[in-house]
Formats: structure tokens, sequence, C-alpha cells
């Protein structure tokens, strides 16, 4: 790789030991890849994927106080993941046990850390900062060092940034020296398209199947996706953007994907349309058909199939304002078509702080905490973590929830039924 | 006996028992609970891995086309290695992902004490060709000698 002499002179070690050790893992990493240079990281904020003082994380921590030490902190802010526990979210005496003495025992301390890392403020925690109420939203073009599969997939695709998949301390790495090297995703080339995805489904596919269905075909590679502007239209609005964060997120975690282009939506895609799509690139047909083999082929890992679900997280990632509002709604509706009153399954909204607080100031709030649904920051997945909560029955419409966790999918329609019906 | 040569992504050598996973290894999935609950022989969590889950992934020679999933993957590979429970390398068929890359050279640079040769580019053939239970050598040159 051809560094600058500023670059190579911190890698030899002008300013100090650690920086030379964060640039050398800089260098191997773009060497992996074939970077032939680095570049500088433009956008205003960074994010990282690690907000959990969990005790298996101690070598990252010990990694953290060495860095902070040697003064080789990021120099950019950041907003990072979901906090992992919240006493909002239904849990027994055993389970928060668990939760505060033994999973989560370091949170207080790892979070100083983050702070002297270079924390953008106290509510910075959430893994969709790119939400206007959050203001980690990078532009077109600028070069990020962030990770949380999600938020990347997210900022590439439908912001149009420049970010590789980059995984947790990488992040930072990028975040520290001011450069990232230049491969992949960062490159014209990287961000063509090698699969033709033609949705050909008769209704709006469900955005975390689509994407799940997605994921699993393409892995790592860039799909670009016809005929789905049918159902979201041309016009990246609110629900566009929502539909594409639940729809990224699953292409991410069910495969690998980092970068997608949607006809005539995402910004790449209306820039330079079919140019973006490399010859011979792979074709996949997804119709209605295909959708239900993709959700049938999930394993079914509870002990009981038949058991009654004990909780019910949506917001994997974290929901947006229009997303409450709409659920609200939902809920509503769907408890008074069954006279309820109340959900008849413990459940969970997760939002961001910022969004949260928006959501507050709308009568759309007192509404939903009427139908028994609970709002929380929380990252579910984090509370799926814990072995007592994850022989519970529980249930979620969130594809990446279900890959990582023993929680079951439900299609959204299928989540209002069984939440507003009982399951019935 | 079959020789496959790849790419070098973290220098090493070894000898070690293949543990082959033809779909992508999800990192988190597969990691978490070993790490998490003090599992030393690091069990192959992930339910969606039929090829491995619930197998000691610890000391094995890992082979798979890739990994997949959450971006902190590369962290969980890094506090594997730290503690000792990573396996004794990993060997790709495909090109490493930034992910699994990151993991490796997390652990090259940072981690004093602690070997995991990782070699890539070694094509489909050498996936179709290794079996669980074979024997994994690698050279110094990154090749990998499957008997």
């Amino acid at each position: 790789m051809q560094l600058t002499l500023e670059q190579q002179q911190i890698l030899d070690g002008a300013k100090g030991e650690t920086m030379a050790k964060v640039m050398k893992t800089l260098v191997m990493y773009g060497d992996a890849f074939g970077a032939e240079k680095m570049v500088p990281v433009t956008s205003e904020y960074n994010h990282l994927v690690t907000s959990f003082g969990l005790k298996m994380m101690t070598p990252v921590f010990d990694l953290m106080d060495q860095l902070i030490k040697a003064g080789a902190v990021s120099g950019q802010k950041f907003s990072v993941d979901p906090r992992p526990v919240d006493k909002n979210v239904p849990a027994n005496f055993l389970q928060k046990l668990i939760f505060n003495k033994f999973m989560y025992s370091t949170q207080e301390s790892y979070e100083k850390q983050l702070k002297e890392l270079g924390l953008m403020n106290d509510d910075a925690f959430t893994c969709a900062c790119y939400m206007d109420e959050v203001g980690n939203k990078p532009k077109k073009g600028e070069v990020l060092s962030w990770a949380e599969s999600s938020a990347v997939v997210y900022a590439n695709s439908v912001l149009g940034a420049r970010c590789n998949r980059n995984s947790g301390i990488m992040d930072l790495m990028g975040s520290i020296v001011g450069y990232v090297p230049y491969f992949g995703l960062l490159t014209d080339e990287g961000r063509k398209a090698t699969w033709v995805i033609r949705v050909e489904t008769t209704k709006k596919p469900e955005a975390q199947l689509l994407g799940s269905a997605i994921g699993m075909k393409v892995m790592e590679d860039v799909p670009y996706v016809v005929g789905l502007d049918k159902w979201l239209g041309t016009e990246l609005d609110d629900a566009a953007c929502t539909y594409l964060k639940d729809f990224g997120a699953a292409t991410a975690s069910n495969g690998a994907v980092g970068l997608y282009h949607i006809d005539n939506l995402t910004p790449e895609a209306v820039e330079l349309g079919h140019s973006l799509i490399v010859e011979g690139a792979k074709e996949y047909v997804i119709d209605d058909a295909e959708l239900q083999r993709v959700q049938d082929s999930y394993p079914m890992i509870w002990k009981n199939a038949d058991a009654k679900p004990k909780l019910c997280f949506v917001g994997c990632p974290h929901m947006s304002l229009q997303q409450l509002k709409d659920w609200t709604d939902n809920v509503e509706a769907g408890l008074k078509a069954s006279g309820l009153s109340k959900v008849a399954i413990p459940t969970v909204f997760t939002a961001s702080k910022p969004v949260l607080r928006e959501f507050e100031k709308t009568p759309y709030a007192e509404r939903l905490k009427k139908t028994g649904v609970i709002t929380s920051y929380i990252c579910p997945l984090m509370y799926m973590n814990n072995p007592l909560c994850a022989k519970m029955p529980v249930i979620t419409s969130s594809n990446k929830l279900r890959t990582y966790t023993t929680a079951r999918y439900y299609t959204d329609e299928q989540i209002l039924a069984q939440i507003t019906k009982g399951g019935k | 006996m079959r020789k496959f040569k790849g790419r070098i992504v973290t220098p090493g050598t070894c000898t070690a028992e293949a543990l082959v996973s033809h779909g992508g290894l999800n990192t988190l999935a597969s990691f978490q609970k070993a790490l998490q609950f003090g599992d030393k022989t690091a069990t192959c969590g992930d339910q969606n891995n039929p090829d491995l889950y619930g197998k000691q992934m610890l000391g094995k020679a890992l082979c798979l086309p890739q990994t997949i999933g959450s971006t902190t993957g590369g962290l969980v590979l890094y506090c594997a290695c730290a503690m000792k429970r990573q396996p004794a390398c990993m060997l790709f068929s495909n090109h490493i992902d930034s992910l699994a890359a990151a993991g490796a050279i997390l652990a090259d640079v940072w981690v004093e004490d602690v070997t995991m040769p990782v070699v890539d580019c070694l094509g489909d053939e050498f996936l179709d060709y290794v079996k669980d239970g074979m024997k994994i050598t690698i050279e110094e040159d990154g090749t990998v000698v499957v008997e």
C-alpha cells in the first residue's frame, strides 16, 4: 500500500507505539483487500457497534484502556449501538440478576470508556443513528469508518455514503487515525451490482422477509433490486426509508450485504441506473412462493413449538417515529376488532431515546401506553443473550433478532394478530 | 492427500483436525455462548449452521467459505483469540471477508501470545474435498495439506 508521508510516519512510531499499532492494523486490513492507499474519513461522526459492557468483552475493554492511556482517542465524536438493559423491559428476579451481576456488570465502566473515547452524548445509543432525531446522518459520498451491519448498509444504500462492513474495534481504529483503507464499498467498482433481483410478488413484500431472502442468496455481494419501486414508489420518503431500514438489516444479518441498489429509488440507482449492474450478473426472482419458502425454512428452535409467547419485540433495528405512530394505530385497531383493551402478550417497541422523546410529545404516546405496549431504548438482541431470556418463547418481527437469538420470527401482520388477539 | 495453495492473511504454521462449514460462519452466533458462559471448548452456537452447530471449534482447523452476520464478528473473533478459545487456524475457500479479516488482524497485532494462522483464496475445490476430522497442515508459504 502506498502511504503518504504522514501515514508512514505514524506507522513508524512518530506518534507513539500505540498509534503505530493502530496504523499497522489498518494497513494490514487494507492489504488483505488489495487497497493501494488510505483515504480520509470525511463524515462528521462515527458509529460504533460495541455498546455493551459484556463480561466476555474484557479483551476489548483492555484494548480500549490501552488506547485511552496512549491518548489514541477518536478524532470524531461517535454514536454507538443501543444499551443492553432497561428496567422498563419485563424481566424476572433471576433474569435481572444475570443481567446485572453476570452479563452487563461492566456497563458503567464501559460507558465511561466510551465517553473518554468520544461518545456524542448520553443519548447516542442506537443502531439507527441516521434518524434525524439522533443526528448522525452522513451525506452522499462521505467516507465513513462505521460498524453495525444495519447502519452500514443503510448509510451506503439509502444515504449514498461510502463505508465498508467494518468490524467492531476496526471502526474505532479508522476514527483514531482519521484514515481508512480504500477498497470494496469505498470504490466505484466495488459498488457495482453482481446480482439482479427481480421482485415479482403480488403484494408489497414484507421488508424483513425480502431482505432475508436476498441476504441468504447473495451473501456479501451487491444486489440491484428491480420491481420494488412498484411498491415503494420512487421517492425516498419516510415510509420508503423505514421499509429500507428493516429490509437492509435483514440482508445484512441473514447474509452479509453492505450495499444494495433499488431501481428508481436509492440515490446511486437513480443516478446511474442499470449501468451499476456488471455484465454477467446473476439473477434471482422472488415471488410470493419464494418468500413463503424462505419463511418456512427458518429452523424451529423452541422446545415446545406450540408454547404461548411470553414476550414480543418490535424494533430491531430501532423504530422510526412514523413506525411508532403506525404501530399505535394498528395495535389500537387490532384490539378494537378483537374486543380487547390491552395487548395479549407483553410487547416492547424499541427506539432510540431521541425518537422516543419526540414520540412522547405526540398524542400517540398516551394512546400506545393504554394498549399496554412498553417502549424502550434497549437492544433486544442483548436482552435475548441472557440464557434465561433465551429459554422463553419470544416472538419478533425482526429477522435480525431471529438470526442471532431464539426469538421466533413472524411478519408484522402476524405479530399484530398475535399481540392483539392473543394468538387465537 | 492433496495440497491447496492459498494466500496468507495472518502468518503461521499449524497442524489440526478439520472442521468444515459449507455455509458462511456467523461469528457472533457461533461464538457468543462460548465466550459469554465459560465454554472453554468454544462449542458452536449457531442454530442456522447445521455443519457446525454443537461442535467444538477450539483447536480445530476451521474450513469455511467466509464469515457472515453482525459487524461485531471481528471483535468476537478477537475476543476468542485473546481468551484462547479460537480455532487453530481459519481456512477460507473464498477471499476473506472484512469481518473475519478484522478479527484475525486485530488478534495478530494486539494479542501477543496467540497465533491463529489464516489462509484464504483456497478455492471451491478445497471446500469440496476437505471433510470433518481430516488432518490439516499449514505450511509457511500458505500451502494447505489435507490428508
